[in-house]
């Protein structure tokens, strides 16, 4: 951007915050400096496309250029302002120790749409007094690259219907039409949770299964997102069952360590307080012959059928 | 964003941190923005001519220098930064409340108030969340201790691949959270080599009076392409996943993922660990098949036969 540019826009920002109702840009043409329509004629074509682009390149930046009549009674003529209290970021205090935790999320993000936003979002807080340090040898890091992550957090934040193609592994792909409550992060998986509109009911969609772009469709504010939505729920994992059987188990010498915590030991056999056969069937093989199950034969039945089927499909 | 709107969004800011940093040189204005001095000092020039409507002396924004340092005289209206837009208040709130849910953070409580504070400045934004890892909380917070302080650990680890519990004493380097798990990375004397530990692996961990102080030479890894890049010295395993495993495909960073008839999968894997290969392919009970190298093939038979062979005659 040229140096005449760069002082317009500013020159231009401060001009609309200085007034309380609303300019015509014949005003603007007049008292701001950089603009000179030749002859001071504002109906000059090149002069309107360059304030259009100003106004434009201000909202892109997230200032809140508002368009209003310049006469309450006799609006037909538009006029641009700037409210002060819309522009300026209301101030911040942060205890000492707050700004060391703030500090800590500074580098959250390793995606670089989200760290460069994070890292202005940091400056400003720091030109309104707020500054972070951010700590040595401390990294929680959060990949958000997945290029369906901005369109379904806008249409979250808009409440707009959204299309995308999605397949799940063995299924054929299809356009999935949903309303998005809220987008979620667990272990290296986003997700967007919502209600499937043809399926009628609460889904949840992998963002790496999406295989086309997401389309934001129809009207800003089309539903209502419940109040009572629960993110995190809709993405964990069932946990564990109450044990309601005891498996003994042979360990080899040493084996098992992880088993062996959550049971007792007697000789070389582990009494294992367990819920599921096929669960815990799954977890023992993969400790091979070092993990023979004596009891209960459900357990040991699983165990065999399982390496059995492993054998045939490796032969 | 353009260079043109980075330029603008700096310009709109640097009057208000001026303001709020008063005496700060031109070094550490540069610093704060990541930028250079002399944009800087080519950001004062051009701000200097700016202000508001009638362009007198007294409408312009107005600085005073003294030595290296520069001070705001009047902003003018440009006395506050900008408000957060949409990404930017996003960006912090959704990390700011992933780490306050971090049951092993000390800082847990003052990041429950930034969100707070955070939300009642810029509102509380749309639905995203991230869940964090989970550690155990005293473990990571020993683990910090160590780092903060700079003192050596004992560590009782398990090493899941062997399937044995080892102890060694490391000198803590950094605490990650990557990927859904939490990693200690030190150097480690029994390896004598820079090492990743999984938090959640740590059986025991101990403070030790020594100093840390690994080699000059000890580095953290180059993470910026993930933590764990496969690299070609690792064995390339290839494996057939049926429908029903296809889900190693999406969880196991995989090299080359190609669909075969039938819904099956045909993916490979690098390792530095052929036995986890092994104990996977078990795990998945006939869910995957080892097609290369042969002799990982022929161990997951020869070691599924002899697991076999423990139930002989008791298997129905």
């Amino acid at each position: 951007m040229s140096q005449g540019k760069s002082e317009r826009l500013v020159n231009l920002t401060m001009a609309l915050m200085a007034t309380s109702r609303y300019v015509t840009v014949e005003e603007i043409a007049r008292l701001v400096d950089g603009y000179d329509p030749p002859n001071g004629d504002v109906s000059d074509p090149a002069f309107r496309r360059m304030f259009e682009r100003d106004k434009e390149q201000l909202r892109e930046l997230g200032i809140p250029v508002e368009t209003g009549p310049v006469d309450p009674l006799y609006g037909d003529d538009l006029g641009y302002r700037i409210r002060r209290g819309d522009y300026a970021l209301p101030p911040l205090q942060l205890e000492p120790d707050e700004a060391a935790a703030l500090g800590l999320a500074a580098r959250f993000w390793s995606s670089a749409e989200l760290a460069s936003a994070s890292a202005s979002a940091l400056r400003k807080l720091a030109a309104g007094g707020v500054d972070t340090v951010t700590p040595v040898g401390f990294e929680a890091r959060v990949d958000a690259a997945d290029p369906a992550f901005a369109p379904l957090t806008e249409a979250v934040r808009t409440r707009r219907v959204v299309t995308f193609p999605y397949r799940r592994p063995g299924a054929e792909e299809a356009v999935r039409r949903v309303e998005p409550w809220g987008v979620v992060s667990r272990r290296r998986n986003w997700y967007v949770v919502g209600r499937d509109q043809d399926r009628g009911a609460e889904r949840v969609f992998r963002l790496s299964r999406i295989t086309g772009p997401v389309r934001l469709e129809g009207e800003v504010g089309a539903y209502a997102i419940p109040a009572d939505v629960d993110l995190r729920a809709a993405v964990s994992e069932a946990a564990p069952a109450e044990p309601t059987a005891t498996a003994r188990i042979r360990l080899a010498d040493g084996a098992g360590t992880r088993l062996r915590r959550r049971g007792t030991m007697a000789g070389d056999v582990l009494e294992l307080p367990y819920a599921d056969d096929e669960r815990l069937a799954e977890e023992l093989l993969g400790y091979g012959p070092a993990a023979v199950v004596l009891e209960p034969e459900s357990l040991r039945d699983e165990v065999v059928r399982r390496l059995r089927a492993v054998l045939d499909r490796a032969s | 964003m353009t260079a043109a709107a980075d330029r603008l969004e700096r310009l709109l800011s640097l009057v208000p941190w001026l303001r709020t940093h008063p005496g700060a040189s031109m070094a550490a204005a540069a610093e704060a923005f990541g930028t250079t001095e002399k944009a800087i000092g080519a950001d004062i020039d051009l701000l200097f001519c700016c202000g508001l409507p009638g362009g007198g002396p007294g409408d312009l924004i107005d600085f005073a220098f003294e030595g290296d340092t520069v001070t705001v005289l009047d902003p003018q209206l440009l006395d506050r930064p900008l408000r957060l837009d949409g990404d930017e208040a996003l960006a912090l709130l959704v990390a700011v409340r992933a780490l306050a849910d971090v049951v092993g953070l000390s800082e847990r409580d003052a990041l429950e108030r930034v969100a707070a504070k955070l939300e009642a400045a810029v509102g509380a934004g749309p639905q995203v969340t991230v869940v964090p890892a989970e550690a155990d909380p005293a473990t990571l917070g020993r683990v910090r201790e160590g780092l903060a302080q700079g003192r050596q650990l004992h560590l009782a680890y398990l090493a899941a691949a062997r399937d044995e519990v080892t102890e060694r004493d490391v000198d803590p380097m950094r605490v990650l959270m990557r990927d859904g798990n939490w990693y200690l990375e030190a150097y480690c004397h029994r390896a004598e080599a820079v090492r990743l530990f999984r938090v959640d692996r740590i059986d025991a961990v101990r403070l030790l009076d020594s100093p840390a102080a690994p080699p000059p030479d000890a580095a953290v890894r180059d993470d910026s392409a993930g933590l764990f890049v496969a690299s070609p010295d690792q064995l390339l395993v290839e494996l057939e996943l049926e429908p029903s495993a296809a889900w190693v495909a999406e969880y196991y960073p995989c090299e080359e993922v190609r669909e075969q008839p039938g819904g099956r999968l045909r993916v490979g894997l690098r390792t530095s660990d052929p036995h986890w290969v092994r104990s996977l392919v078990l795990r998945l009970g006939g869910g995957a098949r080892v097609l290369s190298p042969p002799e990982l093939a022929d161990d997951v038979r020869t070691w599924a036969a002899q697991a076999l062979a423990a139930y002989d005659g008791r298997a129905r």
